[in-house]
């Protein structure tokens, strides 16, 4: 057995994962129009490749990748391609992005596609080049290009990969879900990965609220020698990358690092099945499990839904009561966000759809002044002081920001959870940090124009000075030509009368 | 629907806001002011109920000065827990006028003047306190006999004491820390079998229940987590460790035992509910137990070899000018900040 290590902080929130029943995938919904962003990850946006009025198969690449961080986009069934235009997107501030929208025809004519079976043949790079042309961003909630995680250039390399099935987020179990369904694809697609990246072993992580699941993955890497299943207590945050790091390994990502710098890489378990069907099968990502949840459905559940879906056929599907609620949620309750507008689109980072009725997430309490009781403090898995940093946020003081680390918070919401006072501190931080990028942008720019400022001034003062030693000369020259009882007057006269001969002579 | 647009996280804890927590402090203090009603009478009963009903309308006059909704902000309880501390640590069957001043202080200039609750840099009931011990020391240093000595005053007299001053005339002793102060040449032990009316065996007749009471009120505070242990243990360590190493039976600059030190006085309501208080001490928990021992040693410097009988106040005063110090030193090494990760 391997030894469990605990980190600092955390919560326990209600789990209320058995009210969207894990354990069986069921069918999404065909909608009339997809909705498919050309940003559901992290990086550059993908860059169209089809116009209006095109006709597009299922699997088809309708938006390529620009620029190394970025994925294409595929169509996940086949239509018209009717509009390419803003639309409102999954993002945490409401806004809107380019998308690209399919009406289906229903016949869902796929084409072809043709996969790897021997990949243990084939290196790192063309397999690294089927997973980002798959289109496959993280699906754990990040949506980071799944190639570039991969890619790490690390000279010790990669020693673990972890495939992270801690969902700690209450509510979701579409992880859950996948593990008990598709174990054995996991540790499939695990194994690829590792070959990918050279990892020695493969931990499989599963919190112990999950049996179920552990049990599937356990039965699944039995095959599988450098596979090991971990289960360790529930509590929120250990599903957050660098928190199951320390439970796993004991070992610390650097602060501002990422996991490769220790040498571990960490995937989602659907994630790991997207890079099989993509290596094996030739396979896109254009479908993904979602947990769709809450008291005002009647029928949550785990669904299989194609990306594009609008959240409202989604919901429609499952016996959204539109009355119930006042919010509806993409992701869960510890770290989603609100939902602006039921027509947008669910994508690869959509792990929840969780549509709570008012008494199940009653309206935030007015907040209170902080009393400084520390209960943020103890329950911050990173070991911030969140209560110093509400102040210093709430001051704008970003030079003591940076010394309490803001940068290190993680967003996990554990501290306004438990706080007394009812503070929204993440908001604080995500706009504190967001000031502090503005204002590193700011001094860039500044530093530049002060840069040309500084150099037009030493120009001007170059040719200032020059001019000085110039007139100096100028000076001195006729000075001398006076000491030596030259007449000035007469001198210039000749030299006047020098320059009319000279053109006298030239004209004729 | 009408989506509502709000951050996340979208849950919160259960039944965590400052009302409950300013609640159970509340609680918390009922086994002290019970013992203390036993031995000293209703005195500081009376004390905090007249108190209280001062300080919800100097809070609410305040608010209202200060443009703020009082009707909503008074009911956070905390300023009746400001005013219940500072009536435990006056006298009992003290004037009405003393109880105004003392509760108009840790009010007005204690709390409100700085921004109010949670921006106060000074613990509240302690400014009134030290105020009042420093502006009226006769009527701050009037502690009746405890029950077993004299005769415990009823109720009726209680409410005389507090609404015409001078027509009754408590019996009034000094405390066994005063006699210990006034009596430095004495060697400890002689004092305690010279007073045994008011020494008793530990720490003084009535004053080791009480601080025993107060000591059952934290340790139920910290169960509840209100706080947590650092700040008291550092003071009741630092306290007993300065006792330890200062007590010296055999000559006359003896410091008093460790037992004496650390259940009398107000060595525990301190340690549990004046140091505890969140807004005015250190953030962190290193923070808190470094603050916690600093009060400790400045409660034993002071009443061995200062010139007040007790010195929680104090020593909780002058530890809120160097909270922020402590601060600045004492931040907690943060995820990925550990030196066998920095490379």
């Amino acid at each position: 057995m391997r030894q469990i290590h605990d980190i600092h902080g955390g919560i326990h929130p209600p789990e209320r994962k058995e009210l969207s029943r894990p354990g069986n995938v069921i069918d999404g919904p065909v909608p009339a129009q997809l909705v498919l962003p050309l940003s559901q990850h992290i990086g550059a946006p993908a860059s169209p490749v089809v116009n209006i009025g095109d006709q597009v198969l299922g699997g088809q690449m309708i938006a390529e990748a620009q620029g190394p961080v970025s994925v294409p986009v595929h169509a996940p069934s086949s239509g018209t391609v009717i509009a390419i235009e803003s639309r409102a997107v999954p993002h945490a501030s409401g806004m809107s992005d380019t998308c690209i929208v399919v009406e289906l025809d229903g016949q869902d004519t796929w084409t072809p596609t043709s996969g790897i079976t021997d990949w243990r043949q084939h290196n790192r790079l063309e397999l690294m080049n089927c997973v980002r042309q798959a289109g496959i961003a993280g699906l754990g909630g990040a949506g980071f290009p799944t190639a570039i995680k991969l890619a790490s250039d690390r000279d010790e390399g990669i020693h673990t990969l972890i495939i992270n099935g801690t969902e700690c987020e209450p509510y979701i179990s579409a992880d859950d879900t996948v593990m008990q369904c598709y174990a054995e694809e996991i540790v499939a697609g695990a194994e690829i990965l590792a070959h990918i990246v050279g990892a020695e072993t493969i931990l499989l992580a599963v919190e112990d609220n999950k049996p179920d699941a552990a049990a599937a993955m356990t039965a699944a890497a039995q095959n599988c020698e450098m596979a090991e299943v971990v289960t360790f207590p529930t509590k929120y945050p250990s599903g957050g990358e660098k928190q199951l790091i320390e439970i796993l390994l004991n070992a610390q990502v650097p602060s501002g690092g990422i996991p490769a710098d220790i040498g571990v890489l960490c995937q989602n378990p659907s994630t790991a099945i997207a890079v099989l069907e993509a290596i094996t099968l030739g396979k896109p990502l254009t479908t993904r499990v979602t947990t769709v949840t809450g008291e005002a459905v009647g029928d949550p559940g785990n669904r299989r839904v194609m990306l594009g879906t609008p959240i409202k056929d989604l919901l429609g599907q499952a016996g959204f009561d539109s009355t119930a609620g006042n919010r509806v949620l993409h992701g869960g309750p510890m770290m989603g966000f609100a939902v602006t507008d039921l027509d947008m689109p669910v994508v690869k980072i959509t792990n929840c759809v969780l549509a709570p009725t008012a008494e199940e997430l009653p309206p935030p309490q007015p907040a209170q002044p902080c009393i400084r009781c520390g209960h943020c403090a103890e329950a911050c898995p990173a070991s911030l002081l969140p209560q110093q940093l509400y102040w210093y946020a709430r001051a704008k003081d970003h030079e003591q920001l940076e010394r309490h680390n803001l940068l290190d918070c993680i967003e996990c919401g554990a501290c306004a959870y438990v706080c007394p006072s009812h503070i929204p501190l993440v908001q604080y931080y995500r706009s504190a940090k967001s000031g502090i990028k503005d204002a590193q942008q700011e001094k860039i720019r500044s530093d530049n124009s002060r840069g040309r400022f500084e150099a037009r001034q030493e120009r001007l003062e170059r040719e200032a000075t020059a001019k000085e030693a110039k007139r100096a000369a100028r000076k001195a020259a006729a000075e001398a030509r006076a000491a030596s009882g030259e007449d000035p007057v007469q001198a210039a006269i000749e030299r006047a009368k020098a320059k009319k001969a000279e053109q006298q002579e030239a004209d004729s | 629907m009408s989506l509502l647009h709000v951050s996340s996280p979208h849950i919160h804890g259960p039944n965590s806001s400052v009302e409950s927590v300013m609640k159970q402090v509340l609680l918390a203090t009922i086994p002290g002011v019970v013992v203390m009603t036993y031995f000293f009478g209703p005195g500081t009963l009376l004390n905090i109920l007249v108190g209280g009903a001062m300080a919800l309308a100097f809070e609410a006059w305040a608010l209202w000065l200060r443009g703020r909704d009082y009707k909503t902000i008074v009911r956070d309880h905390s300023i009746v827990v400001t005013s219940t501390l500072l009536c435990i640590a006056i006298p009992p069957y003290a004037p009405w006028w003393l109880l105004l001043v003392g509760i108009g202080i840790s009010v007005l200039l204690g709390k409100h003047a700085f921004g109010g609750l949670g921006y106060n840099p000074f613990n509240p009931a302690m400014v009134g306190y030290v105020v009042l011990l420093i502006s009226f020391p006769l009527q701050m240093s009037s502690w009746t006999e405890p029950r077993g000595i004299g005769e415990v005053p009823g109720f009726v007299d209680a409410i005389t004491a507090l609404f015409v001053p001078g027509s009754y005339d408590a019996i009034t002793a000094a405390t066994p820390l005063d006699l210990f102060r006034q009596n430095e040449g004495m060697m400890f032990s002689d004092l305690m079998s010279a007073r045994p009316e008011m020494m008793g065996t530990i720490a003084g007749v009535g004053w080791d229940w009480v601080n025993l009471a107060f000591l059952l009120g934290g340790v139920w505070l910290l169960r509840q987590r209100v706080f947590t242990w650092h700040a008291p243990v550092g003071m009741l360590g630092a306290l007993a460790l300065c006792a330890v190493i200062g007590f010296d039976d055999g000559s006359s600059t003896g410091g008093g035992s460790m037992l004496f030190h650390l259940f009398s006085g107000a060595t525990m309501f301190g340690a549990f509910f004046i140091i505890t208080d969140p807004v005015s001490s250190a953030v962190s928990n290193r923070g808190r137990l470094i603050f916690g021992a600093l009060v400790g040693l400045l409660v034993y410097l002071i009443r061995v070899h200062g010139n007040y009988p007790d010195a929680v106040a104090f020593g909780v005063l002058i530890m809120n000018f160097a909270a922020p110090f402590i601060d600045q030193y004492t931040q907690p090494t943060v995820y990925g900040m550990r030196q066998e990760t920095k490379e």
